[in-house]
C-alpha cells in the first residue's frame, strides 16, 4: 500500500486542526496585544505588572497556557507537514517561474511562519525562558520583572529592529492565514466572504501595528 | 445477398415500440454476466449505452481514442435537446415531435424509428435530471423550455450554451460509477482500428494503444460502434481534431452497408476561414439568427472597398445592403432552416458579395436590435458568444457587425442500422451519429443530443438483448483464434505499409486537399460535373498518399502523426463513397443540393417518385465499386410534401 | 509574428527530457497557439523531425483536451481561456515563450507535453456521480430546484477537467476539481442523497494519488478557464466536516433470502 494511503487523517482534516489552531492563536494573540499595550500607560509599569502578575498566577490562565502550547505545536506540525507533502506532489518541478496570480503572499506562509516561528524563540528566550529559570535574567532585573525586561530591551536600537521585523512577517502571515483558515473550515459564502477578507487584514494590521507600536514608542519618545 | 429490411414490429406506428418491448426476448441476470459487448466511442451515445448495459450486468469494454471519456465531442454541443415533455403546455406531444423530425429531415428518414426516438424523448429528460444534470430553471423551480431552430413549441431543455457538455457530464458519469462496479473496463487512448468477424457474426475489435503502440485484441459476444460522425472529411469542420470514421469504415469493409454517405449538414453560423493555417471551425449558436439580421453589400464598388479595408461595414448606407434572407424568404427571414441560410449565403459569395479577406464570409449585424433593446438586453442573451468571437476575430461585435460563413457540421449518413439498431452484420450495432437512423437528409436543431441518449439508455439495451438471447451458449470469445490473428496481421501490415512509404508529404497536406475537393464539389451544392471531376481527384489524391505520405516517428510509441495518416486514408475512400452517393442521388433534399434538381427560384427539389429511399452502399473490394442497395421508405402516417419558407 | 519557443520535450515516460528552443516564423496573429505549433510541426516534418506531441482535441475550448503551461501559466496569459481558444496576437513580436507539459506527481508525462490525467477519472469513479440507473425515473418536475441552486451548481459543473488547478496550484492540489464535483451534486437535491458518502470517498481517493493539499492560494480560480469558484472548495470542507462528524457509520448489511 502507498504510505499516502495509510494516513489516519486526511488531507482536510489536518487542514482544519491546523486552521483551528491558527485561529485559537489568534485570539490569543489579541490578548497578548491588549496586555502589551499596557507598557505604554505611563504609570511606571503598574497596569502592566499587575496584568502581567495575573497571567503568571491565574490557574486558568496556567491551564490555558498548556493548551497554547499545544495549539503552537499542532499548528506547526500540521504546517510542516502539510508542505512537506505539497513538495513531494509535484517531483518535477516547472523551469518557467510561475505567474499565476495569487492571493497575496499566500505562497509564501511557510516562510513567513518560519520567520515567525525564529522570532518566537528568540522573544522566549528574552523572556519566557527567563521567567520558568532557563535563562539568567540580565544583571539588575528580577525573573518576574518584564516591565523593566522589556524597557532594557527595547533600549537597544537594533534589537528593536528585530523585533519590528518579526511582527512584520507576522502581519504578513496573518493576513492570509485568517481568512485562509475560514475558506479551511468551509466558511466562505458569496455574501459575507469579502468580510471576512477586509476582518482578516484588518486583524492583521492591528495586531502587527499594535506590537509594532511598543518597540517605536520606545525609539521615539522614551 | 444484403437484406435492407428494417424489422419494425408489425403493429400501427405508435404501438410499435411497446409492442417490440413488450415481445423482446431478454437475458437472464447470470447469464448476462457471461457475456461481453465492446462499445466503441464515449459520446452521449457510447457512454450512456456502456453505462446502461453495465448496470445490467453485462460485461462492457469501453474505448474512446480521447485520453478520458469524458471528452468525447459531444461535449461541444451547445443549443439543446428536445423532449415532447410539452411542460409549456403550448400544444406539444409525441406526435408533434416526430412529424417535425420527419420534414425537417425533408422525408428521408424512417418513420418507424423517428417516433420511438419522440416516444422516448420525454424519459431522457428525467433521468438526465436523476443524475443531476443542471438544466436552467424556472423561479420556481421547475425546468425551464426555449424554442429552438424555428419550431412552433418550446421544447428544448438546456444548460446555458453548454448543453452537450452537461448532458455528457452525465452519461460519463453514469459511466464511471459502472467503471467502478466493476462493469465496465475502459481503454482510453485506443484507436479501434479493424472489426472481427467469426462466422458472420461482430465478434471483437483489433485496437491500437495509442501511449505503446500495441496492437491488442479484444473480444466479445457482440460490438457496437458509437464512434460519431464523419464531418472530418472536410478537414475543416465544427468537429473535434480527433473526430473520425475509422471505427464506421472498417465495419464497412467487413460487411456493414454505409447509408446515405453524402448527407452532410453545413452550419449556416460558423466563424469564417482565416487563412491556409486554420485547423478548425468554431460555430456559433444557431440563437444568434434569433436576433441577428443577415446581409451582404448590394453594391460591388463597396465590396471591393471592405475587403481593402477602405470602409467598414458601419459606414454602408442601408439603402446598399442586401438583406438576402429577409428578400428572398419574407415568411421565415434570418430563421430558415440550416440548409437554406447556407446555400443563400454560398449563393451570395459565389455571385462576388461575400466580404472579409477571402470573400467568404457575410455580416450578421446586431445593430438593429442594439438600438431596439440596448446593447444590455442583447449582452444578456449572447454575452458569452460575443466574447468568444471578439476572442477568436479580435473583433468588437457591439461595434461592427459579426462575419459568418458556413460550416460542416454535422453527418446524417452513416452505418446503416434496422430498428434494431443492428447494422447488416449481426452482433455490429451503431448508434448516435455513427449510424444513418433518425435525422434524414437534415437534422433540426437540439435532436442531435436526444438520439445519442435514446440509442444509448434506451434502445440498445433493449435491443441487444434479443441477440445476446441467442449467445448464452456462447463461450468468451478467444482472441487466438485465427480470425483474430488475420486482422491483426492485417492492421500491422497496413500500419507498416504507412510507416514505410516514407514520403515527402504530410498527412496534413493530404487532409487539407481532401477537404478542399469535398467541400468544393461535394459542399453545400452539388452538380454532375463537378461530382464526377471530385471522383476523379480523390482517385489521384488515394495514390498519390499510397505513394507519397512522410510519417516521422515509431510504431511502438505516442505518434500522432501515425494516427492521422490512418484516419486520413479512410477519409480519402470515404470521400470516394459520398461522391458516388451524391453523383447517384440526383435529387435535391435537405443537406444534399444538386444543382440539376432545383425550382425555378432556386429552392431544393425532390424526387420523390425515384429517390423516397435510403442509399445503403456495399463495399464489394478495395479497386472495386461498390455496390448501391435501397431501403425504400414507406411514409404511411406524414405525407411527403415540398417544404416551404417563402 | 516571430517567436522563440522553449519547448518541453521528453519522448517517453522513463526519458529525462528538457526544453529545446525553436523558431517559429512568419506567423498570423489571427492564428491559434495550436496553429502556431501545427505550423511548427510541419516544419519538423519537412525535416524529418519528430514533431511535438501535445493533448488537444475540440480546439473550441469545451472538451478540456489542452494542457499546456505557457511562460509560467496554464493555458497561457488570458483570464478565463483554454489553451485552444488562445491567440498569438496575445503574445508580443518576437517574445520568447516557454511551453512545459503540467507538472504534478500524480500527472505523469506520457511524452512531449502530453500527461497522464486519469488520476482525475479515478477520483471520479470514487463517486462523482448520483447512482441511478436508466430506469424507474420520477417525471424530471417531480422535485422543484431552487433556480439559484441549479445555476450555482451550473457553475461548478461547468468543469472541463483539464488540470488547469493542479497545474497553477503551488501545491500541485486537487481540491478545485473535487471541490467543483462535490459542490455541483451537493447542491442539487438528487445528488444529496448521497452527499455525504460522496465527499468522504472522493477526498480520500484524491488523497490517495498523491495530489498536495490547499494552501488557499487561490491560483486555481485565476487560472480555472471556466473560472469556477474557490467558494467550491469552501463547500467541500463543510460538507466533508459535517459527514465526518455528523454522519453515522456505514455498516453492511447481510442477509439470505
Amino acid at each position: 500500500m502507498d504510505r499516502s494511503e495509510r494516513r489516519t487523517l486526511s488531507s482536510i482534516t489536518g487542514k482544519v486542526i491546523m486552521a483551528l489552531a491558527g485561529l485559537f492563536l489568534v485570539v490569543f494573540l489579541l490578548v497578548h496585544l491588549g496586555i502589551n499595550l499596557l507598557l505604554l500607560a505611563d504609570d511606571g509599569g503598574r497596569a502592566f505588572t499587575g496584568a502581567a502578575t495575573f497571567m503568571a498566577t491565574n490557574p486558568v490562565i496556567r491551564i490555558a497556557e498548556v493548551v497554547l502550547f499545544g495549539g503552537f505545536l499542532i499548528h506547526m506540525m500540521f504546517g510542516v507537514g502539510v508542505s512537506i507533502r505539497n513538495r513531494r506532489s509535484r517531483p518535477v518541478r516547472y523551469q518557467h517561474k510561475s505567474k499565476s496570480e495569487t492571493s497575496p503572499l499566500s505562497k509564501y506562509m511557510l516562510h513567513s511562519g518560519i520567520i515567525v516561528f525564529i522570532f518566537l524563540v528568540l522573544h522566549f528566550i528574552d523572556f519566557y525562558f527567563i521567567k520558568v529559570g532557563l535563562v539568567a535574567p540580565p544583571a539588575g532585573i528580577e525573573r518576574h520583572d518584564f516591565y523593566h525586561r522589556s524597557l532594557l530591551l527595547f533600549a537597544d536600537k537594533g534589537y528593536s529592529a528585530v523585533y519590528l521585523v518579526g511582527f512584520l512577517f507576522l502581519g504578513f502571515h496573518l493576513n492570509h492565514a485568517v481568512q485562509a483558515a475560514f475558506q479551511t473550515i468551509g466558511m466562505n459564502h458569496s455574501k459575507y466572504i469579502d468580510g471576512i477578507k477586509v476582518f482578516s487584514m484588518l486583524y492583521a494590521i492591528i495586531v502587527a501595528g499594535g506590537f509594532m507600536t511598543i518597540p517605536l514608542w520606545f525609539i521615539l519618545f522614551r | 445477398m444484403i437484406n435492407l429490411n428494417a424489422g419494425a414490429p408489425k403493429a400501427p406506428l405508435a404501438e410499435q415500440w411497446s409492442s417490440y418491448k413488450a415481445n423482446c426476448r431478454l437475458v437472464n441476470p447470470n447469464n448476462k454476466r457471461k457475456l461481453d459487448i465492446i462499445v466503441v466511442g464515449t459520446g452521449l451515445a457510447g457512454a450512456s449505452a456502456a453505462a446502461t448495459l453495465g448496470q445490467l450486468g453485462y460485461n462492457v469494454k469501453s474505448f474512446c481514442y480521447q485520453d478520458t471519456p469524458r471528452r468525447a465531442h459531444s461535449i461541444a454541443a451547445q443549443g439543446g435537446i428536445n423532449a415532447a415533455k410539452n411542460y409549456q403546455n403550448d400544444g406539444d406531444n409525441v406526435f408533434r415531435l416526430f412529424y417535425d423530425t420527419i420534414k425537417g429531415g425533408d422525408y428521408r428518414a424512417r418513420e418507424s424509428n423517428v417516433y420511438r426516438l419522440a416516444s422516448i424523448s420525454p424519459e431522457i429528460i428525467d433521468l438526465c435530471v436523476a443524475q443531476g444534470v443542471p438544466f436552467a430553471r424556472e423561479y420556481g423551480g421547475l425546468l425551464a423550455n426555449r424554442s429552438f431552430g424555428g419550431t412552433q413549441v418550446s421544447r428544448t431543455f438546456y444548460a446555458r450554451g453548454q448543453t452537450g457538455q452537461q448532458l455528457l457530464i452525465g452519461a460519463y458519469s453514469a459511466l464511471s460509477r459502472q467503471i467502478a462496479a466493476g462493469s465496465v473496463k475502459l481503454y482510453n487512448r485506443r484507436d479501434v482500428l479493424d472489426i472481427v468477424i467469426i462466422d458472420g457474426k461482430a465478434r471483437g475489435v483489433i485496437a491500437r494503444n495509442l501511449v505503446t503502440g500495441e496492437i491488442e485484441r479484444h473480444s466479445a459476444h457482440a460490438v457496437v460502434l458509437a464512434s460519431g460522425g464523419y464531418g472530418n472529411v472536410f478537414y475543416l469542420s465544427t468537429n473535434a481534431m480527433g473526430s473520425n470514421v475509422t471505427p464506421a469504415w472498417s465495419a464497412y469493409k467487413k460487411g456493414a452497408v454505409f447509408a446515405n454517405p453524402c448527407f452532410t449538414q453545413i452550419h449556416p453560423t460558423c466563424i469564417p476561414v482565416h487563412g491556409e493555417f486554420q485547423s478548425k471551425l468554431t460555430l456559433m449558436s444557431e440563437s444568434l439568427r434569433n436576433d441577428g439580421r443577415i446581409w451582404v453589400p448590394k453594391e460591388k464598388e463597396d465590396v471591393e472597398l471592405l475587403r481593402q479595408k477602405k470602409i467598414t461595414p458601419e459606414q454602408i448606407h442601408e439603402s446598399k445592403r442586401d438583406y438576402y434572407l429577409e428578400r428572398r424568404y419574407p415568411a421565415f427571414g434570418n430563421l430558415v432552416p440550416r440548409d437554406v441560410a447556407s446555400r443563400a449565403a454560398k449563393e451570395r459569395c459565389d455571385e462576388g458579395y461575400g466580404v472579409g479577406s477571402s470573400g467568404r464570409a457575410v455580416f450578421l449585424d446586431f445593430s438593429d436590435s442594439i438600438n431596439r433593446l440596448g446593447a444590455e438586453a442583447i449582452s444578456a442573451r449572447y454575452g458569452n458568444l460575443f466574447q468568444m468571437y471578439e476572442r477568436i476575430v479580435d473583433d468588437n461585435p457591439y461595434q461592427t457587425p459579426m462575419m459568418i460563413y458556413p460550416a460542416v457540421h454535422y453527418t446524417m449518413g452513416g452505418l446503416w442500422v434496422d430498428y434494431e439498431l443492428m447494422t447488416t452484420v449481426p452482433g455490429l450495432y451503431s448508434i448516435g451519429e455513427c449510424n444513418f437512423s433518425d435525422h434524414g437528409a437534415n437534422r433540426l436543431g437540439a435532436s442531435a443530443l436526444m438520439q445519442g441518449l435514446a440509442d444509448g439508455y434506451f434502445v440498445l439495451p433493449y435491443t441487444i438483448s434479443a441477440y445476446l438471447s441467442n449467445e448464452i451458449h456462447t463461450p468468451p470469445i478467444q482472441t487466438t483464434l485465427p480470425e483474430f490473428h488475420t486482422a491483426v496481421h492485417g492492421v500491422a501490415d497496413r500500419l507498416n505499409q504507412l510507416k514505410e512509404t516514407k514520403g515527402k508529404t504530410s498527412v496534413d497536406h493530404f487532409h487539407k486537399s481532401l477537404g478542399k475537393i469535398m467541400w468544393e464539389y461535394c459542399g453545400m451544392s452539388r452538380n454532375e460535373a463537378g461530382l464526377q471531376k471530385a471522383l476523379g481527384l480523390i482517385g489521384d489524391l488515394k495514390t498519390e498518399f499510397t505513394s507519397d505520405v512522410s510519417i516521422p516517428g515509431g510504431m511502438k510509441e505516442y505518434n500522432p502523426e501515425l494516427e492521422k495518416a490512418w484516419r486520413v486514408q479512410d477519409f480519402i475512400e470515404l470521400g470516394d463513397l459520398m461522391v458516388r452517393d451524391a453523383l447517384e442521388r440526383k435529387e435535391s433534399c435537405g443537406g444534399h443540393f444538386r444543382e440539376e434538381s432545383q425550382t425555378p427560384d432556386g429552392e431544393a427539389l425532390r424526387n420523390d417518385e425515384e429517390f423516397a429511399h435510403v442509399a445503403a452502399w456495399e463495399f464489394k473490394g478495395n479497386g472495386a465499386a461498390p455496390e448501391r442497395h435501397r431501403e425504400e421508405l414507406r411514409f404511411d402516417t406524414v405525407k411527403p410534401s415540398q417544404r416551404s419558407y417563402k | 509574428m516571430i517567436f522563440t519557443l522553449k519547448i518541453w520535450r521528453q519522448k517517453n515516460a522513463s526519458d529525462k527530457g528538457g526544453l529545446v528552443t525553436y523558431k517559429a516564423e512568419d506567423i498570423s496573429p489571427d492564428s491559434s497557439f495550436f496553429e502556431m505549433l501545427d505550423q511548427l510541426n510541419q516544419q519538423l516534418i519537412a525535416k524529418g523531425e519528430d514533431p511535438v506531441a501535445f493533448d488537444h482535441d475540440c480546439r473550441e475550448g469545451i472538451c478540456g483536451t489542452c494542457s499546456l503551461y505557457i511562460n509560467g501559466r496554464p493555458h497561457g496569459p488570458l483570464k478565463g481561456t483554454t489553451t485552444c481558444q488562445l491567440h498569438m496576437r496575445s503574445f508580443r513580436n518576437g517574445e520568447t515563450i516557454y511551453v512545459e507539459p503540467w507538472r504534478c506527481g500524480a500527472f505523469p508525462v506520457i511524452k512531449d507535453l502530453i500527461v497522464d490525467r486519469s488520476a482525475f477519472d479515478t477520483i471520479i469513479q470514487a463517486g462523482g456521480y448520483v447512482s441511478v440507473n436508466s430506469g424507474g425515473i420520477p417525471d424530471a418536475n417531480t422535485i422543484p430546484v431552487p433556480k439559484l441552486d441549479a445555476d450555482t451548481a451550473f457553475d461548478a459543473a461547468a468543469c472541463i477537467g483539464c488540470g488547469a488547478c493542479v497545474a497553477s496550484c503551488p501545491n500541485a492540489s486537487a481540491m478545485l476539481f473535487v471541490g467543483a464535483k462535490v459542490s455541483h451534486l451537493a447542491l442539487l437535491p438528487q445528488g444529496r442523497v448521497e452527499a455525504e458518502h460522496r465527499v468522504q470517498k472522493m477526498v480520500a481517493t484524491m488523497d490517495s494519488l498523491g495530489f498536495g493539499n490547499c494552501s488557499n492560494t487561490y491560483a486555481c480560480e485565476a487560472e480555472c478557464p471556466k473560472e469556477i469558484a474557490v467558494t467550491n472548495i469552501a463547500r467541500m470542507n463543510r460538507e466533508f466536516l459535517a459527514a465526518k462528524i455528523f454522519a453515522e457509520k456505514e455498516k453492511q448489511i447481510s442477509f439470505t433470502l
